[in-house]
C-alpha cells in the first residue's frame, strides 16, 4: 500500500481502464489538452492520444448523448462532466436515454457508459454550481450511482463502473480531490463492487450512516464523541444504488440507533430512502427515532457564513447523535 | 452488401406498398383499441425511408424519431414483429416493451425509434463516432422531422458531428408540420436546409415524393462519405396524409393542400415510372398490392395470437445481468415467497 491523493487514484483508474480495453474512451470538456478542470485526466492525452481522450465543446447534452450512442454500438465511454451541476444540462440524455434504452429495446441495447465528475457542494460556488445530484439520479431506474469518499474507494469504484454493462454515475467528492489515503500499488488490481457499503469505523452506541463528503465529517465527529464516551460506528454507503441494506441493517441492529448525514438536500433525499428501509425492515431493533442531517432546504447561498449554516456540519451532527443517544 | 443500383425498383415499390398497407391496418387496430399509447403513421412519406434504404448498405446504422414503423419495415424487420410490438406482445421487435415509438432491431441495424424530439441526434453522432473510432466505412443515417431542428440537442449534435467530421447523413423529413405547428410558425429560416450551413455541413433539398430522386441523391452522398468520413444534410420534402398521431384530425391544414399532395403520391409516382418503362404491368402491381394487404392482415393475426411477457420478467429489463442489488432477491421473488406457494402471476395471452 502507498499513500496517494483521491485525484491520483481516479487518474490511475482511468489510465488502467484505457490501457485494458481499447473500447474505452474518455470524453468531456477540457479533459485532454487542459488535463481536466480538476487535473484528474493529467497525462492521459499524452499517453493514449486524441482518439481516446477527447476534448469537447461546451455541449453537455450533446456529448453525453454522443456517449450513449457510442455505447449502443459497443464502445465503453467515460463521460466527464466538469461538475455534476452541469450534468443537469444533459439530464435528458442521462435520465431519459441511457437508463431507458435497455427496457425500450426489449433487452437489445444495454448502455455500458460511465458518467463521472465532481459532485456536491464545494466552497462558495453559489447555487448553480453546488448541486448534489445523487438523489436525482438514484431516482431513475436503470442507473447505478456510487459516491466514493476515499482514494481507494474512488479507484476501485471507478474501475468497476467502467466495466459495468449498465450506465453508472461515479459522483466524485469535489472537496476531497486533494485528500490522501492508502491504496494498493499500481500492479495490484483494485475493484470495489457496486452495492457494498464499508464500515469505516466500528462502534457500539450509534450508527452514523454517511457517504461522500460527509464521511470525513462523520469520522471527525466520531473522534469527538469518543471523548464523551459515545462509541459511533461509521457506515460509508459508497454506493447509493444499488444500496447495501445488509451492512446498514447489521450495524443498526448492533447499535440500535442511527443518524444519517448526507451532503444532499433533505426532500426526497438519500437519507429518506435509507431511513424508510431501516424502519420497514428492522423497526424492532430501533431504540430511538432515526434523525437525518442534511442541507437546509434552500438554494445554496454564496456568503461563506450562510453557506456553512446551510451545509451539514459537525455541530449539527453532534446534536443529532446526542439526541438519538438520549445523552 | 448490396449496391444501390442492384436493388430492384419493383421490390422497393413493394416495400412502399407494405408500409402503406401496414399503417392502414395499424390505424384500424388502433381504432379497435388493440394498440395502446400513441400511434404516429408514416403514410405519404414512404419514399423517404425506402429511397434511403435503397441507397445504403445493410450494415449501415439507421436511427430515427418516433414515426418509426416505416423505418423498421424498410430495414427488414418483419411485419409480424412490428405489429406485435404495437400490440405490446413478447414477439414484438422490442418484446412489447417499447411500443409504437420505440421500435428497435439490432440484427437489422435499426437503432430506434426515439420519442424525445431531437434527443436521438446526439446518439447518431455517437454511433458515427464509434464507426470512425474503429475505422469502419459504415455510414449512420439519422432521420428526424422538421420539428427537431429547433431543439438544443439537435444543434449541439450538429456541431459535434461537423467538428469531429463524423460519417452521418442527417435526413430532415420535412412534412411541413411539427405536430400541428407549420414550419412557417416554428422556424426562422426560409428553408430548413440552411440550418446545415450554420455548421458548415453540405446540404441538399430533395423531393421526398420521388423515390428515385431520394435514392440517387443519398447514393451519391453515401459513396462520398465512405471515401472520406464527413457529415451531410438532406432536407427531404414530404407530406404525411394522416394527422400527427391517431388523435389528431389535422384541422390546421386545408383539404386542398392534402389533395394536392395525394395527387403526387410516391407510390403512384414510382408505379407510373415503372409502367411507362415497361418494367411493371397493372396485373403485377395489383399482385404486389394484394400481397402487401395480406401480409399486413397476417401480421395482425400473428400479433393477436402472440403471448405477452410474464409480469415478473419486468425486473430483467432494468439492468443487464440480473437483479440490481447483489445477493438481494428481486421483489418478484419476495412477493412469491410471501404468498408461500401461491402460483406465480401468469402471462396474459
Amino acid at each position: 500500500m502507498r499513500e496517494i491523493t483521491y485525484r491520483q487514484a481516479l487518474n490511475e483508474a482511468l489510465a488502467e481502464e484505457l490501457e485494458r480495453d481499447p473500447n474505452v474512451f474518455l470524453m468531456g470538456e477540457e479533459v485532454a489538452e487542459y488535463h481536466g478542470a480538476y487535473k484528474v485526466s493529467q497525462g492521459l492525452l499524452e499517453r493514449f492520444g486524441p482518439k481516446r481522450v477527447v476534448d469537447t465543446p461546451i455541449s453537455e447534452n450533446g456529448f453525453a448523448g454522443l456517449g450513449v450512442g457510442a455505447a449502443m454500438v459497443g464502445l465503453r465511454p467515460i463521460i466527464e462532466f466538469m461538475t455534476l451541476s452541469f450534468s443537469l444540462v444533459a439530464f435528458d440524455q442521462v435520465v431519459n436515454n441511457a437508463p431507458n434504452m435497455f427496457m425500450m429495446s426489449g433487452g437489445q441495447f444495454n448502455i455500458p457508459i460511465t458518467f463521472r465528475g465532481p459532485n456536491g457542494p464545494a466552497h462558495q460556488l453559489g447555487a448553480t454550481h453546488s448541486h448534489a445530484t445523487e438523489s436525482l439520479y438514484a431516482n431513475a431506474p436503470g442507473l447505478k450511482v456510487c459516491t466514493p469518499a476515499t482514494p481507494r474507494d474512488a479507484k476501485g469504484l471507478l474501475k468497476t463502473a467502467v466495466r459495468d454493462d449498465n450506465p453508472v454515475l461515479v459522483l466524485e467528492a469535489e472537496l476531497l480531490y486533494s485528500s490522501k489515503g492508502m491504496v494498493e500499488p499500481p500492479d495490484e488490481e483494485v475493484l470495489i463492487p457496486l452495492g457494498q457499503a464499508d464500515v469505516k469505523r466500528e462502534g457500539s452506541d450509534v450508527s452514523i450512516i454517511c457517504y461522500a463528503q460527509t464521511v470525513p465529517l462523520a469520522i471527525a465527529v466520531a473522534a469527538q464523541l469518543e471523548e464523551e464516551d459515545i462509541s459511533a460506528e461509521i457506515v460509508d454507503l459508497r454506493s447509493i444504488k444499488p444500496l447495501d441494506e445488509a451492512t446498514i441493517f447489521n450495524s443498526v441492529s448492533k447499535t440500535h440507533r442511527a443518524v444519517i448525514v448526507e451532503q444532499d438536500r433533505p426532500f426526497c433525499g438519500v437519507g429518506a430512502e435509507v431511513c424508510y428501509r431501516i424502519q420497514k425492515n428492522i423497526f424492532d431493533e430501533l431504540d430511538a427515532p432515526i434523525i437525518r442531517v442534511s442541507q437546509e432546504d434552500v438554494p445554496m447561498p454564496y456568503n461563506e457564513r450562510l453557506e456553512k449554516f446551510v451545509l451539514p456540519n459537525a455541530d449539527k451532527l453532534m446534536v443529532a447523535v446526542k439526541k438519538v443517544c438520549y445523552a | 452488401m448490396q449496391r444501390a443500383e442492384q436493388r430492384d425498383e419493383v421490390e422497393m415499390l413493394a416495400l412502399m406498398l407494405l408500409i402503406r398497407r401496414f399503417e392502414e391496418r395499424a390505424s384500424q387496430q388502433y381504432q379497435a383499441q388493440k394498440i395502446g399509447g400513441f400511434c404516429h403513421l408514416y403514410i405519404g412519406q414512404e419514399a423517404v425511408v425506402v429511397g434511403a434504404v435503397a441507397a445504403v448498405r445493410d450494415d449501415d446504422y439507421i436511427i430515427t424519431a418516433y414515426r418509426d414503423h416505416g423505418h423498421a419495415l424498410a430495414r427488414g424487420t418483419s411485419p409480424n414483429a412490428c405489429m406485435a410490438e404495437l400490440f405490446g406482445k413478447a414477439t414484438g421487435c422490442s418484446q412489447g416493451l417499447g411500443g409504437s415509438m420505440h421500435f428497435f432491431d439490432k440484427k437489422n441495424h435499426m437503432y430506434g425509434g426515439h420519442a424525445i424530439v431531437g434527443a436521438h441526434v446526439p446518439l447518431a453522432a455517437g454511433m458515427a463516432f464509434a464507426s470512425k473510432y474503429r475505422e469502419e466505412d459504415r455510414v449512420t443515417i439519422c432521420f428526424f422531422g422538421d420539428g427537431a431542428i429547433n431543439q438544443g440537442s439537435f444543434h449541439e449534435a450538429l456541431n459535434l458531428i461537423a467538428l469531429y467530421k463524423l460519417p452521418v447523413v442527417l435526413i430532415c423529413e420535412n412534412n411541413l408540420f411539427a405536430m400541428g405547428t407549420s414550419v412557417k410558425r416554428s422556424t426562422s429560416l426560409k428553408q430548413i436546409v440552411d440550418r446545415a450551413e450554420g455548421y458548415d455541413i453540405p446540404g441538399d433539398i430533395v423531393d421526398g415524393m420521388n423515390f428515385r430522386e431520394v435514392r440517387d441523391k443519398l447514393s451519391e452522398i453515401v459513396t462520398s462519405i465512405r471515401k472520406d468520413p464527413h457529415p451531410a444534410f438532406v432536407e427531404i420534402r414530404t407530406y404525411r396524409y394522416r394527422g400527427h398521431s391517431m388523435s389528431d384530425p389535422a384541422s390546421y391544414r386545408t383539404k386542398d393542400e392534402l389533395e394536392k399532395y395525394r395527387l403526387d403520391d410516391p407510390i403512384i409516382r414510382l408505379r407510373a415510372q415503372l409502367t411507362r418503362e415497361g418494367k411493371l404491368t397493372n396485373e403485377q402491381f395489383d399482385a404486389l398490392d394484394k400481397k402487401a394487404k395480406e401480409t399486413a392482415l397476417a401480421a395482425v393475426k400473428f400479433a393477436e395470437s402472440s403471448p405477452e411477457l410474464p409480469v415478473e420478467k419486468v425486473y430483467d429489463y432494468a439492468y443487464l445481468n440480473g437483479p440490481m442489488e447483489p445477493g438481494r432477491p428481486r421483489p418478484a421473488d419476495l412477493e412469491q415467497k410471501r404468498r408461500e406457494g401461491a402460483p406465480a402471476p401468469k402471462a396474459q395471452s
